[in-house]
């Protein structure tokens, strides 16, 4: 391995020196460098709102930014050999311990000095989540969003509903939903993730965040009563659920909800992007109502953060660091918001007078929050959370909601246990 | 020895041309199979013995010995539906769908009327690839915004609710009939140019002999059709061994669609990647595969020496 550095270390140093001859010949030319940029942005908003930062910064810098925009579910699939191979210089991520990850395997570069200038600009929860165990910053937040339970304000307005607070309240108004002849909580999990977010909200709301990230770390066991707990509790609010959520997208809940056919969805603010313009001005939402417990005051919610991370041997650092320090400026990610009002800028200076009411609540709304998580599959090992992992676990209790517990939990702990050492 | 020298000196007659063109002709075919086949098989099955994330070099790989095995047969929770629904996916092609491209096939053979619009109609799903099959077939299904559903009034608005692709009792058999759907195809178009170049006086003499339609297919035309009959059986264990796309299309092989193909490329693609125990699931698919490899081998290697 050592070998193996030193040797690409003497390539990169002759491209280096070929790379100051050439430059210093032109000599201007050193003012707009490329940086090249690996996106996940695919849809077609958030592809455009990106294009807009970018835009903004080529406009602050002089440098040029190419853009390589890979389908956001395939982006994940092929992150492994994207960033073995010939990554680009900076990529699109995600923060916490999905970032962590990549970056203990020596597949990112940290961006500790980019953090030195950039600090001032974000509260320390953002820099908690983009420091990896090494104490070393690794990632550029870039914007947020909570999870919470988003409804249609028309219908609601008609029904004369009003916004539950506690669970008796949840419960209460879903009852009525249903014989007003609504689906109350509409609810979808073909995709084997959505359904993580209300397995989080339950946990961190009955048992606590310290609990909830102890347990995706590995710390606390799946085969502990508390687990138990939250699948109780998710079973006794399955039936105000809708019914055959393995077999529909979060796409399709989220059009029953903004039809109004479906009275409230628990999703993250991301479901306003299947909403029209005019339909979105109809959109509110509200966090997830408190269970009682002693973590009620936590008000504990996922607000996962999307961002920037380095590639390991950036063919250009400097063009690249200073892209970096430019989308953590509040007008970057205004441009950004600007095109996607979907979401929250990380950055403190952000002009906050342009905000929807949406974006205003969803603010009010992490900012309220005294412990953010970023969402099950970005809080543990990728290899838990996938396809075969907790996405088949949930869609087993999913599917038969009314299974033994006790092996159901077994069988995950089982699987934990089963993971290589990392 | 007679034979031995004999054979030498014609191969002394070969020119050097000649020669180069053989050694030609074996040496290419050998390496891309050793290169592409043989070496990436051993490679796998070393690997099923080891524990690795896919990232970084050899060095990191680990050897855990029958672990991935033992983990597998005991506690992986998604091998043994895989492996049923595997065995079930071949059932449902040998017993319904294959006999039913066969019967498609004799039908159109009949030379009914509109009979070359039928054979478009029914060929048109082998052209389109099993990928775009699932979307189309997720269009169907789909629960509230899907074909069946609003044509049967059986979505969740209504009281009967079916949900064909959540459902994971129902999920498979759906899966099924949409693979179907092309397998038959398929089946067909092989059967038909199978059944036109049965001699026509092979009928003629049966029918001579008082042989009635059903006696002439069964005991006349069906085995005069035993090479297609062949190629038609290995390809229908070859496609339900290989079953991959529409149930990763679908859900990605979770919920009551897994597949062995299926739990192989989860675990080898992904953000971290089992390497080691997705190709132990993968020696386990070679290991099954090997069965009708070797019985067709057998059998076509014996047909040559007759």
């Amino acid at each position: 391995m050592a070998v193996r550095h030193a040797a690409r270390g003497s390539v990169v140093a002759t491209g280096l020196a070929v790379a100051a001859l050439s430059v210093s010949a032109v000599g201007a030319a050193a003012q707009g460098g490329t940086v090249t940029v690996g996106s996940n942005y695919s849809d077609e908003v958030p592809k455009a709102a990106f294009q807009a930062a970018l835009d903004h910064c080529a406009q602050q810098t002089g440098d040029t930014y190419v853009v390589n925009t890979v389908e956001h579910g395939a982006f994940q699939d092929n992150i492994n050999s994207y960033l073995q191979g010939t990554p680009d210089d900076v990529f699109t991520w995600f923060a916490g311990y999905r970032a962590k990850f990549f970056y203990a395997q020596g597949l990112a570069a940290p961006v500790s000095d980019v953090w030195a200038d950039i600090e001032s600009n974000y509260n320390p929860a953002f820099k908690g989540a983009s420091t990896a165990d090494d104490g070393e910053q690794i990632f550029v937040p870039f914007y947020n969003y909570p999870w919470v339970v988003i409804y249609n304000k028309a219908i609601w307005d008609e029904k004369g509903y009003e916004v539950p607070h506690t669970l008796e309240e949840f419960t209460a108004l879903a009852t009525q939903m249903q014989a007003d002849g609504l689906i109350p909580v509409a609810f979808a999990d073909k995709d084997g993730w959505p359904a993580m977010g209300t397995f989080d909200i339950l946990n961190m709301r009955i048992n606590g965040y310290d609990f909830h990230t102890g347990l995706m770390a590995g710390s606390e066991s799946w085969t502990d009563p508390k687990v138990t707990a939250v699948f109780e509790a998710w079973r006794s609010l399955l039936p105000v659920h809708q019914a055959g959520a393995l077999g529909r997208t979060w796409q399709e809940a989220a059009q029953d909800m903004i039809a109004g056919r479906a009275g409230m969805y628990f999703l993250g603010t991301f479901a306003g992007e299947q909403a029209d313009e005019a339909q979105r001005a109809n959109l509110d939402f509200f966090p997830f109502p408190t269970l009682g417990t002693e973590f009620d005051a936590q008000l504990g919610i996922d607000a996962p953060i999307d961002g920037f991370m380095l590639s390991r041997e950036p063919a250009n650092a400097d063009g690249a660091k200073d892209l970096l320090r430019c989308l953590a400026t509040g007008a970057a990610q205004n441009a950004f918001l600007a095109v996607s009002p979907n979401n929250v800028a990380a950055a403190n200076d952000a002009d906050t007078s342009a905000y929807t009411p949406f974006q205003e609540k969803a603010a009010a709304i992490i900012a309220g929050s005294g412990a953010i998580a970023q969402f099950l599959d970005r809080d543990t090992r990728p290899d838990f959370a996938g396809a075969n992992g907790m996405q088949s676990f949930l869609q087993s209790f999913l599917g038969e909601p009314d299974q033994d517990l006790a092996a159901l939990q077994a069988s995950i702990q089982d699987f934990w246990d089963t993971l290589p050492p990392q | 020895m007679p034979e031995g020298r004999r054979r030498r000196r014609r191969g002394s007659t070969l020119t050097t041309r000649d020669r180069l063109t053989l050694v030609g002709m074996v040496a290419v075919p050998t390496f891309l199979v050793v290169a592409f086949i043989l070496v990436p098989t051993i490679l796998s099955i070393l690997l099923s013995f080891t524990s690795w994330n896919g990232i970084g070099g050899l060095d990191r790989i680990q050897y855990v010995g029958l672990d991935n095995y033992v983990n597998l047969f005991t506690k992986y929770r998604p091998f043994w539906p895989a492996l049923s629904h595997n065995i079930l996916w071949l059932a449902f092609f040998l017993f319904v769908a294959t006999p039913l491209g066969l019967f498609f096939a004799v039908l159109l053979d009949k030379g009914i009327r509109g009979t070359r619009i039928y054979q478009s109609v029914l060929y048109m799903p082998v052209v389109l690839s099993l990928a775009i099959v699932g979307f189309i077939w997720t269009l169907q299904y789909s629960p509230d915004q899907g074909f069946l559903n609003n044509l049967f009034g059986t979505t969740s608005r209504d009281e009967h609710f079916i949900d064909w692709l959540g459902d994971k009792d129902i999920n498979l058999w759906a899966v099924l009939v949409a693979a179907s759907w092309r397998h038959v195809g398929y089946v067909m178009v092989l059967y038909l140019a199978g059944l036109k170049a049965v001699d026509p006086s092979l009928r003629e003499a049966a029918q001579l002999d008082g042989a009635n339609e059903r006696q002439t297919f069964l005991r006349v035309v069906f085995p005069v059709l035993r090479p297609i009959n062949i190629v038609v059986l290995v390809i229908t264990v070859i496609e339900s061994l290989r079953a991959f796309d529409i149930a990763y299309v679908i859900n990605r092989g979770k919920n009551g669609l897994e597949l062995l193909s299926i739990l192989v490329t989860n675990n080898l693609i992904g953000e971290a990647s089992l390497v080691g125990f997705g190709s132990a699931i993968a020696v386990v698919l070679l290991v099954i595969s090997l069965g009708p490899i070797v019985y067709y081998l057998v059998r076509s290697v014996r047909a040559e020496a007759e």
